[in-house]
């Protein structure tokens, strides 16, 4: 007997994983007259189907009358928590493939295969976000991380971009061997493998007689999502992905995997596992303090810009960890809004990184920024205002992000989790000043850093700074529109909801109201 | 509370304090359209400076002192979901804060206009002032930290693009140092708001007139409250062991940056020691006055004995500040009326003292290009306004009675004395020192014979003049008469005092410090 199929709860699903490869079929056929756009707009307009079905979920799903529902027999949970990961997921892989032609006329990607993969992705995190059951779960995970794979190496003339592909390729799998035999655990202990089963099972004090089969599984789990929302000392792969990966694959894992990482890992111990939560605290507990600091400390030492986001996404990380420690409504609600506001600031800064290109051996030193300010000055004011917002400062929503997930950690008495984190948050901002300094206060081809202290006699003649010096020899960087609409797109809603956050606040809430309170 | 909130004066324009926070920010929208290389700038920022100042010269007339509560109060919900609201209000505690920076912002703008890049410099200057204002009008603890950390960035950039000498590497310091200080101070506003919220059994707020009359968190949860509240401001103020940014930020700032920072960035740690140290954990900041108090004289003894030692005018008067700033502490951890009016009585002063100050020795700069002391010498002779304006200056800032510094140093030891009479004594050497050290400064780059270029040194021009004028006319003013700013002060310094006492009883603490010095 088959379960029954409520399709509304799969139109994302349908319209990006469906779609993906409905196109895939097309172009085997049609490939050698499609213009090189074609699949960017198709893609562009399947995203925003899928879009556009989400937002009517969330009408759905937050009508009191109708609330939160499941199909295929339970496995498949439609709540506000899916809704708003679903919609980041997707936000994600819009954004990219706006910006992504930039990418795909230089660097020459092949299109057709970019708009697939990243539709598959998009579906396999929408499946994971949405996932009431460990096969499920494992299934979107699965689909997400294959098609990212694929995506990292998608720059085929570039050694960089294959090492990155395989790099993620290997330890991806690694992790995610780690999660299946977690589940397996899980579903010994528990004895069944939904999400729902599982904490009634757990409630019910199913893990006292297979304690340590449980903790096991726990442990496993934990592993194999630390590994794809790169916590530390899971995150050994992420600044080489980050650094040789196509910029725009770069962003969508930054923005949209991290998202549905997140996803699974809120998912499970927020959600199903938080009857045992003083199991599994302690742990999460420490690898967000690690990672908070590590992520921030070693993008202090970075040279490279794409590294050097790559270890402040780890911070971040971090910081999203501190909200799924605290094991409540307020911190999961936290994280969301994290993920949420993190998204923009990821998708508009790499957005920005693409754009700033690559030197001969492949990288992107912190002197290409040197005098952006004069250059470009449109273009560094919309970087420093993602940087800045990343820094967590007031008036911008990477602010209030660090605020509700510090007031969660406040909220339930780990104080030293939040102290540390917030000094954590210090060090982070001197990673993204490194880079400020560069666009507004160093002249190009002026010596290296700010604190590479040439101390020169304080306040002795060193007028020679004064005086209109608009004599830059390398031209303004060409920002094409739709990486300019993509990079005022974030920094708008980041510096909108940073002045009036009360919606976002109130969206991130919502979505966990229709979980653990409904 | 109720008696806090019947003392507010009903005004006649309730918006009024939305307005002065606002129109600096607005001034840098229209500044922002305003094409590059325009003429209009900086008459432009200075216009709605000015404007601002006059809605703050206003509310100082208008301000009724009553009973000490806040006046012209906004309460407008911003986030109802964590009972975050646009709270403001002013008291006779804020009141002078909001004059000198109202009065300051545009002095410094008319007072100098960078080479390069006017436009960007202006519209951070207008930002600065807008966190600023926010800063001493703010009545809701998230609406402070607001402010209290958006006022980085404008500083930093103004340090760090138009600075002198190792200007990114200042700018840098000043940032990384007093982020540092505020990152535990987020800490402190969500457990205050949050443990007040579960002792009292009410919905989360940050209001801080309803937490700060409860006085529900227990003792020892508000001392490390206190604790993380107290090291945001001890790097702003700053105390002696956390001040290491201050002389590379004032004397690598330009010169409107350094009028600012030591006359308006370096209260918001004093005043913050007040509103949010002082009122809000009671009991906690007299449990931490003596170390306070020693931080104070500390930074008294070593800001003036480490100035006495700097070769750079600027950086002397830099580390004047230190000392000053020492004093301003050790009147407020007095923690009664006359240490705290005085204390907030030489923030003004000390505004107004060093502001002019830093405006001098930016257009000493300007004409001679070093501010070496050895250097210069004799400028009386070919500029003598400018030395008699300097020498005015000096004397105000070291505390000649009859000038504004006396009215408020005086006050300091007189109620440092009366609580903690240890403190008060060894402070009273820095006022020895610091006689020393500046009048020891003047001597050098004014008396003596002027050689070069020192003798075809020009005197200050009549635009110098009219924006110093201001400052001298206070300087005398309060000097001879504070009586109107004391009486708006007083009543809010009583209330204070007297909520100090009621949650935190003076008796048995008072008797502790001289046993404990007795025995030495």
């Amino acid at each position: 007997m088959s379960p029954s199929v409520d399709w509304a709860a799969l139109l994302p699903q349908i319209f990006l994983g469906g779609g993906s490869l409905v196109m895939l079929t097309l172009g085997t056929l049609v490939r050698k007259r499609a213009p090189w756009w074609l699949p960017n707009v198709l893609g562009i307009g399947l995203t925003l189907a899928a879009f556009g079905s989400v937002v009517w979920q969330w009408v759905r799903v937050q009508d009191p009358s109708r609330g939160a529902f499941s199909t295929i027999a339970g496995t498949v949970q439609i709540d506000g928590f899916a809704v708003f990961l679903s919609g980041v997921v997707v936000i994600a892989a819009l954004l990219a493939l706006v910006f992504a032609p930039f990418s795909i006329r230089r660097a020459g990607l092949p299109p057709e295969e970019f708009s697939v993969l990243l539709l598959l992705s998009a579906a396999g995190g929408v499946t994971l976000a949405s996932a009431n059951d460990l096969i499920v779960l494992f299934l979107g995970l699965e689909v997400l991380s294959i098609a990212a794979y694929v995506l990292a190496a998608l720059d085929l003339r570039r050694a960089g971009s294959q090492e990155a592909g395989l790099k993620y390729f290997v330890l991806g799998a690694f992790a995610s061997a780690f999660f299946l035999y977690g589940a397996a655990l899980i579903y010994g202990a528990a004895g069944s493998t939904k999400l729902d089963s599982v904490a009634a099972a757990l409630a019910a004090g199913a893990g006292s007689n297979a304690r340590g089969m449980l903790l096991a599984g726990f442990a496993l789990l934990l592993v194999g999502l630390f590994f794809k929302v790169a916590a530390v000392p899971f995150h050994a792969w992420t600044p080489d992905v980050y650094e040789g990966a196509p910029s725009p694959a770069v962003a969508y894992m930054a923005a949209g995997v991290k998202a549905a990482g997140f996803a699974a890992l809120l998912r499970l111990f927020a959600g199903t596992f938080s009857a045992s939560s003083a199991d599994w605290r302690p742990a999460v507990a420490v690898v967000a303090v690690i990672t908070v600091l590590a992520g921030s400390a070693l993008g202090v030492i970075s040279g490279d810009v794409r590294r050097l986001l790559a270890y402040s996404s780890i911070g971040h990380a971090g910081f999203i960890l501190v909200g799924l420690e605290s094991a409540g409504a307020n911190g999961t609600s936290a994280s969301l809004l994290y993920l949420g506001v993190y998204a923009f600031m990821a998708l508009g800064s790499f957005a920005v990184v693409m754009v700033m290109g690559r030197d001969a051996s492949g990288s992107q030193p912190l002197a290409a920024y040197d005098g952006l300010a004069r250059r470009s000055p449109w273009l560094a004011l919309g970087f420093t205002l993602l940087l800045l917002a990343q820094a967590g400062l007031p008036f911008t929503t990477g602010f209030w992000a660090k605020f509700e997930v510090i007031g969660a950690a406040v909220q339930s008495r780990t104080y030293w989790l939040a102290a540390v984190s917030m000094l954590g948050a210090v060090v982070a901002a001197f990673v993204y000043l490194r880079l400020v300094v560069r666009m507004y206060l160093v002249r190009p081809g002026a010596d290296g850093d700010a604190l590479a202290s040439q101390k020169s006699g304080v306040g002795l003649a060193d007028d020679s700074r004064s005086g209109d010096e608009d004599s830059d020899s390398r031209p303004p960087v060409a920002v094409p529109r739709s990486v300019g609409f993509v990079v005022a797109v974030c920094a708008a809603v980041t510096l909108f909801f940073g002045v009036w956050p009360a919606p976002l606040l109130n969206l991130a809430g919502d979505a966990t109201l229709a979980v653990l309170g409904g | 509370m109720d008696v806090v909130l019947a003392a507010a004066s009903t005004p006649d324009f309730p918006a009024v304090l939305v307005a002065v926070v606002l129109t600096p920010l607005v001034g840098a929208v229209v500044l922002a359209v305003l094409p590059r290389r325009s003429s209009m700038l900086q008459p432009v920022a200075a216009l709605f400076m000015l404007a601002a100042a006059a809605l703050v010269a206003w509310v100082v007339v208008d301000y009724t002192a009553g009973a000490g509560g806040f006046a012209y109060l906004i309460d407008q919900s911003w986030v109802s979901r964590i009972g975050f609201s646009w709270k403001l209000g002013v008291d006779g505690i804020s009141l002078f804060m909001l004059a000198l920076t109202a009065l300051l912002f545009p002095l410094a703008t008319l007072a100098a206009s960078p080479s390069r890049d006017r436009k960007s410099y202006f519209v951070w200057l207008l930002i600065l002032e807008f966190g600023c204002l926010g800063v001493f009008l703010a009545l809701d603890l998230l609406l402070f930290f607001l402010f209290f950390e958006v006022v980085l960035v404008p500083m930093y950039f103004l340090i760090g693009q138009w600075g002198h000498g190792n200007a990114r590497r200042s700018a840098v310091k000043f940032f990384l140092f007093t982020m540092f200080g505020s990152a535990l101070m987020l800490v402190g506003v969500l457990a205050t708001a949050f443990l007040h919220s579960a002792a009292a059994g009410v919905p989360l707020t940050f209001d801080l007139v309803t937490i700060a009359e409860s006085q529900v968190i227990s003792a020892s949860a508000a001392r490390w409250a206190f604790l993380a509240f107290a090291l945001g401001f001890a790097v702003k103020v700053p105390l002696a062991g956390l001040h290491t940014w201050l002389p590379d930020a004032h004397t690598d700032a330009p010169t409107a940056g350094s009028v600012i920072l030591a006359g308006v960035l370096l209260k918001l740690g004093t005043y913050g020691f007040v509103r949010f140290g002082l009122y809000l954990f009671p009991e906690a900041s007299r449990f931490f006055a003596p170390l306070m108090l020693t931080f104070g004289v500390v930074g008294i003894v070593y800001g003036a004995a480490v100035a006495a030692m700097q070769r750079d005018l600027k950086r002397l008067i830099a580390y004047s500040s230190v000392a000053h700033l020492g004093f301003i502490v050790l009147g407020i951890f007095a923690l009664n009326v006359e240490g705290l009016s005085g204390g907030l009585l030489q923030m003004v002063n000390h505004g107004i003292t060093t502001g002019a100050l830093f405006l001098l020795v930016g257009w000493l700069y300007e004409r001679r290009h070093t501010r070496e002391i050895s250097e210069l010498g004799g400028l009386a002779r070919p500029a003598p306004i400018m030395a008699a304006v300097f020498l005015l200056v000096t004397l105000a800032s070291v505390g000649l009675p009859g000038l504004n510094g006396f009215v408020g140093e005086f006050l300091v030891l007189l109620g440092a004395f009366s609580s903690h009479r240890w403190w008060a004594v060894a402070a009273t050497v820095g006022v020895i020192l610091a006689a020393v050290y500046l009048l020891w400064a003047f001597g050098r780059v004014f008396w003596g014979r002027a050689t070069g270029e020192n003798a075809k040194l020009p005197d200050l021009s009549w635009r110098e003049r009219l924006v110093v004028a201001p400052l001298l006319a206070l300087i005398l003013f309060l000097g001879i008469y504070p009586r109107p700013v004391l009486d708006r002060m007083e009543p809010s310094v009583e209330h204070l005092v007297q909520h100090l006492e009621e949650h935190a009883p003076s008796g048995a603490d008072s008797a502790r410090p001289s046993v404990g010095q007795a025995s030495p």
